[in-house]
């Protein structure tokens, strides 16, 4: 699974290495790297974010490790999108960026998500999660909030909004919505759809519960 | 028809070389002429090679501005292209484009002339001949390339027609076709486009009526069959398909000015110190580049700059 992750993750990234060194780039190459590491970073972030609600509502506690992996990815390809603005746009001229920021500000937002999952990442060893104990919790819900500062971000930057864009948007809606605490009973109802099989009353408690 | 197939295009490495194989080939048959007349049979043998190539009887063989900065891609300068004629999306217009028939053409030029005539692109080429200019191309939207085109002076045009002494202005239209140009249908802007020059400006001897680039015919995405090129303006001022030129007495609205009158003015002046209300104009990417160049004042073209002496380029933007 893990494994699975790290592939899966790479692969957007190989796949633009491979097109910038084939030339395969449009003829506007600072906007197609700048646009598909953007993209890359939502996506990955928006997967990161519904492995919690996987687990949940399945039980497959085998793919939890994948909202840490999916999560440092997201940070990584973002990494890369602000490189590309402030480095291939703007040529990291101090004057310019300033100027570009101010006329495009829905670049605040996605600096905002940024800094989130930098924090985050800074946050993620072993040694961090066991140190902070439950304020790690608290801390690493943020990345809803990223979650929803990226999607704010992606809309506002593009010129027309289209459906992918909704639907993306739609996706990001419900993630954030199972965590409001009326969505727990939900969980609780489908995960006992899902398990109808074995009434959990007469059988051995399983290890969640 | 006379549409060009992509693959009769000379790809831009091809056009370079080849440019430089005429200016030897020039140097050559200078020096056999300077050699003197035991040779003089050759130089007509030699001359042959070059008359194949498009007329670039003014070349300059040069691969690069006055400036030295090298020309954009042949690809970029006829897959990145701003004509919402078609479409607005600039890497879609050349797909768009491509069944767009721009022969036969007729270009009207009247108003306050002496002698308003019409003419074929074949009348126009005959009766003026063509030259390469090597212009750089700032688009208001904050991008730039170096394109080598071919075209007549547009002064020479007018001097043909006679402005009269009430003429003060010129104004040009593209073609008005909304059964061919699906941005006509598409896009509710007061068509057809419009755009206007004061009289000097458009006298002045670097305004080009452009009828190539690379030494080829335009394609319909780069304004096929002729356009006009005013290097110190901003892009949209270089109007595309030309159908009419007229001399008139007040200064005309142009297609920018009657969508958005707070936006663009009718100069249009590239002007590193007037921003766009939306946007900063103090640097450009130029199209194939990393990072940004600064934008120079009238682009680069600083002998423009007595055409506006004692006004205000912050009020006339």
């Amino acid at each position: 699974m893990r494994t699975g992750g790290h592939v899966g993750a790479l692969v957007p990234g190989l796949l633009l290495a491979w097109d910038a060194a084939t030339g395969g780039l449009s003829v506007d190459p600072v906007k197609e790297l700048t646009q598909r590491t953007g993209k890359d970073a939502f996506v990955l972030l928006v997967l990161s974010l519904a492995v919690g609600p996987i687990v949940r509502i399945t039980g497959l506690r085998t793919v939890a490790p994948l909202a840490r992996i999916l999560g440092l990815y997201a940070f990584g390809y973002a990494t890369l999108h602000l490189l590309a603005f402030v480095g291939l746009d703007f040529g990291f001229r101090g004057d310019l960026i300033v100027d570009g920021v101010l006329e495009k500000r829905f670049a605040l937002i996605g600096l905002t998500a940024f800094l989130i999952l930098l924090v985050l990442t800074a946050t993620s060893t072993r040694a961090r999660v066991r140190r902070l104990g439950p304020i790690w919790k608290r801390i690493h819900r943020l990345a809803y909030l990223a979650g929803a500062f990226a999607t704010l971000h992606y809309l506002w930057a593009v010129k027309t909004i289209t459906r992918e864009q909704l639907a993306w948007a739609g996706v990001v809606g419900v993630l954030l919505a199972l965590r409001l605490p009326e969505a727990a009973g939900l969980f609780v109802l489908t995960r006992r759809k899902l398990t109808r099989e074995r009434p959990p009353r007469d059988g051995p408690p399983t290890a969640e519960s | 028809m006379n549409r060009i197939d992509p693959s009769e295009i000379t790809p831009e490495h091809i056009y370079l070389s080849r440019r430089s194989f005429m200016v030897g080939v020039a140097a050559t048959a200078g020096a056999a002429v300077l050699a003197g007349c035991e040779v003089g049979g050759d130089t007509g043998t030699s001359g042959e090679g070059a008359s194949t190539t498009v007329g670039t009887p003014g070349s300059t063989g040069a691969a690069t501005d006055e400036l030295g900065q090298g020309l954009t891609s042949y690809e970029a300068v006829t897959t990145y292209n701003n004509f919402y004629e078609f479409t607005v999306d600039k890497e879609e217009v050349a797909e768009k484009a491509a069944d767009f028939v721009s022969t036969p053409w007729t270009l009207e030029v009247g108003g306050l002339v002496d002698s308003p005539r019409t003419f074929t692109i074949a009348d126009l080429l005959a009766l003026l001949p063509e030259e390469e200019r090597i212009y750089r191309m700032r688009c208001v939207e904050g991008w730039s390339m170096v394109i080598p085109w071919l075209g007549i002076p547009l002064g020479a045009l007018l001097e043909m027609v006679g402005p009269t002494s009430e003429a003060r202005f010129v104004r040009f239209q593209s073609i008005d076709d909304p059964e061919h140009l699906p941005g006509q249908k598409k896009y509710s802007y007061d068509w057809p486009y419009i755009e206007g020059l004061r009289l000097d400006e458009a006298t002045h001897d670097l305004t080009l009526l452009s009828t190539g680039l690379y030494g080829k015919r335009l394609l319909p995405q780069n304004g096929a069959p002729i356009r006009l090129v005013v290097p110190w303006k901003y892009g949209f001022k270089s109007i595309k398909s030309i159908v009419k030129i007229e001399l008139v007495r007040e200064m005309p609205v142009s297609f920018w000015m009657a969508s958005s009158p707070r936006e663009y003015g009718f100069y249009a002046n590239v002007n590193p110190t007037v921003d766009h209300p939306r946007w900063s104009q103090k640097a450009e990417r130029r199209i194939g580049e990393f990072g940004r160049r600064d934008t120079l004042m009238f682009n680069g073209y600083d002998e423009v700059a007595s055409l506006y002496e004692g006004m205000d380029l912050r009020k006339d933007f």
